[in-house]
């Protein structure tokens, strides 16, 4: 059994998600190599090198890989599927992106956001929005598989695999033409610790701005929000946590003026703990909440940062 | 140019499943099922490129850019209904692909490519997600299976000579790529609002034509790949107690959760 994992990367540096598919990887059994597919990635190929249990990691390195386009990433690990049993990305728009063309092109059915591996070709994952919990068995000869990071825990350091190099593909009939990506000194959204979110009763851009990050600066948490608030321009497309934004699984979960639709909850049900500050007390959010306080979060909010700089000192 | 928007027929967003008893699978009896609403937005978008979007000053969208929307779904005879939706809203005509049962994303693939191979569309545009399975993989399925480019998760799609530049809704924020025609391309929730149909609209689909075939008549063997071992309610999340005061909440979370 040989099982290769994609990494999860920026270039410059590995994302703690690699590390967690590792572990998945490991479960499902045999070696484990890492693919790095990027450009001037070597400090991503060293970090992958240093995971626990990894056999070897392949790092292609080119000018056609920089922003891992689907096209040339497809081009490039296709071929290397005939060493492997199974391959396994992350479950986050750039594998949800790259896995099911490698799939078609193998004639394998992926299995998508695996949580949880029971053995070399069952898993479990969940559909209708995490309101039905699916175990599949695949008759495919290999597995292509993305994997729910919060799902799994990182594998840990200590590793030292040899790096390999391979060549990178050539371009495809896709060409990279710009990006608006936001930057920012708080945590990853996908693998935080804590999150607060805001929903549609926020009512503007400037009012979650003025409420929602400074409640998250002083937990050091990331950002999040409801469909409702991104739709409205509340919040940058890429905080909404939900069944078709992010998965996210932090310590605390902080939903502000979010009612708890299926959408949302399928998001964030699996935090460890969760708060809800919503003046509707029939709210749905307050079935999953493990804190709920009935309240106008226009006094609620700054209170509790008041409340909160008191502990945190 | 010719565009072929694929929906799918799928439990309506409202309601809630109910795992059969016996694990097999999801009870959907008379549950009202609608088109997947990810799927609504990629009939839209199809839509303004043919339209255009006359009263709406610095559009991107240009009339007559798509000159035909051909709406494809595979499925039972009740897909039809959402084919008809489609027409309803603005797509020329419908084809349906019957089966009894649900088909994996590789098979839908696999039909929707023998279907492109006989219509020969310059552009494929699918929802990026079923809210049913939440695959979120036939359209990127069907772009490795043609050879076409991809842009997923699309928050804007331009037209611009042999090419469709395509924004995307990605970890970070947006991320803007130029395909090669032809493309494939999915719709992420920030792409458009769909349309209601109106009840003229509604009256006119009617009498739009509807194509019925079978995977057999394109050679595609729709055989599940993945066996279902079971299907579970999800694990219930204990709901915990209302706190009365901000203090007792951050008491609480200090001293009770130990998260702070
Ligand atoms: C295909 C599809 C995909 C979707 N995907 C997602 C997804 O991934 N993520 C997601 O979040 N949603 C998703 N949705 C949308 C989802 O169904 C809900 O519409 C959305 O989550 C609602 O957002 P909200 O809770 O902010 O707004 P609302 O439901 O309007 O709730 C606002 C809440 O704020 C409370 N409130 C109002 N004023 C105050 C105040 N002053 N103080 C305190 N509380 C107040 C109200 O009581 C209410 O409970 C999806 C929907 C569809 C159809
Ligand atoms: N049975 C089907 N009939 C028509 N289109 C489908 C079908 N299944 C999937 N699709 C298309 O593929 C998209 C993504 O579905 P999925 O990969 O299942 O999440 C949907 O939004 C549709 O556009």
């Amino acid at each position: 059994m040989a099982v290769l994992v994609i990494a999860t990367h920026d270039n410059a540096s590995l994302k703690e998600a690699t590390s967690k598919v590792v572990s998945a990887a490991a479960k499902i059994g045999g070696d484990v190599d890492v693919l790095v597919a990027g450009e001037n990635a070597g400090a991503a190929a060293a970090a992958a090198a240093k995971i626990a249990g990894v056999r070897k990691v392949l790092h292609a390195d080119g000018g056609t890989l920089g922003k891992q386009l689907a096209e040339p990433m497809e081009a490039l690990i296709a071929p290397l599927a005939a060493g492997y049993d199974a391959i396994l990305f992350a479950a986050d728009t750039s594998g949800k992106n790259i896995a099911p063309r490698v799939a078609a092109k193998l004639d394998v059915m992926q299995v998508s956001g695996v949580i949880d591996v029971l053995g070399p070709k069952t898993f479990v994952r969940t559909i209708y929005a995490g309101n039905a919990v699916l175990t599949v068995e695949s008759s495919d000869p290999k597995i292509v598989a993305t994997v729910q990071p919060t799902a799994f825990k990182a594998a840990g350091e200590g590793g030292s695999a040899a790096v390999e190099s391979i060549a990178a593909p050539g371009a495809g009939k896709a060409t990279f033409v710009g990006e608006e990506i936001a930057k920012s000194d708080r945590p990853e959204l996908a693998g935080a610790k804590r999150v607060v979110s805001g929903g549609r009763a926020l009512g503007s851009a400037e009012e979650f701005q003025k409420v929602i990050e400074p409640l998250a600066d002083l937990l050091g948490a990331a950002v999040g929000a409801s469909r409702a608030a991104v739709d409205a321009g509340y919040a940058p497309n890429d905080y909404q946590v939900g069944q078709t934004g992010k998965v996210v699984a932090p310590e605390l979960y902080v939903a502000v003026g979010i009612s708890g639709a299926i959408q949302h909850l399928a998001g964030m049900k699996d935090s460890k703990v969760i708060v809800a500050i919503n003046k509707d007390e029939d709210a749905p959010i307050f079935q999953v909440a493990d804190y709920g306080l009935v309240a106008d979060y226009k006094a609620a909010v700054p209170e509790l940062e008041g409340e909160l700089k008191k502990v945190l000192g | 140019m010719k565009v072929l928007v694929p929906v799918k027929r799928v439990l309506d967003y409202n309601l809630k499943v109910k795992v059969k008893a016996d694990q097999t699978g999801v009870d959907l009896t008379n549950l009202k099922m609608s088109m997947n609403p990810f799927c609504e937005i990629a009939v839209e978008e199809a839509i303004r490129h043919k339209e255009g979007q006359p009263n709406v000053a610095g559009s991107h969208y240009k009339a007559g850019t798509v000159t035909e929307i051909v709406a494809v779904s595979i499925g039972p005879d009740q897909a039809q209904e959402t084919i008809r939706t489609a027409l309803a809203m603005g797509a020329d005509r419908g084809i349906l692909v019957k089966v009894d049962h649900e088909v994996e994303p590789l098979a839908v693939a696999k039909i929707l490519k023998a279907v492109v191979d006989a219509e020969q569309p310059q552009v494929v545009i699918l929802g990026k997600q079923a809210i049913d399975d939440d695959s979120n993989q036939t359209g990127q399925m069907l772009a490795a299976l043609l050879g076409w480019p991809q842009g997923t998760f699309a928050s804007k799609v331009e037209f611009a000579g042999s090419k469709v530049n395509v924004t995307r809704e990605v970890d970070g924020g947006l991320q803007t790529v130029a395909l090669d025609l032809p493309a494939i391309i999915t719709t992420d929730l920030r792409l458009n609002e769909p349309r209601y149909a109106s009840l003229p609209n509604i009256m006119k689909a009617k009498k739009k034509p509807i194509d019925v075939k079978t995977p057999g008549d394109f050679g595609v063997n729709v055989a599940p790949r993945l066996k279902v071992v079971k299907v579970t309610e999800p694990p219930k999340r204990q709901g915990g107690v209302k706190v009365k005061t901000v203090q007792e909440l951050v008491d609480k979370l200090k001293n009770e959760a130990g998260v702070l």
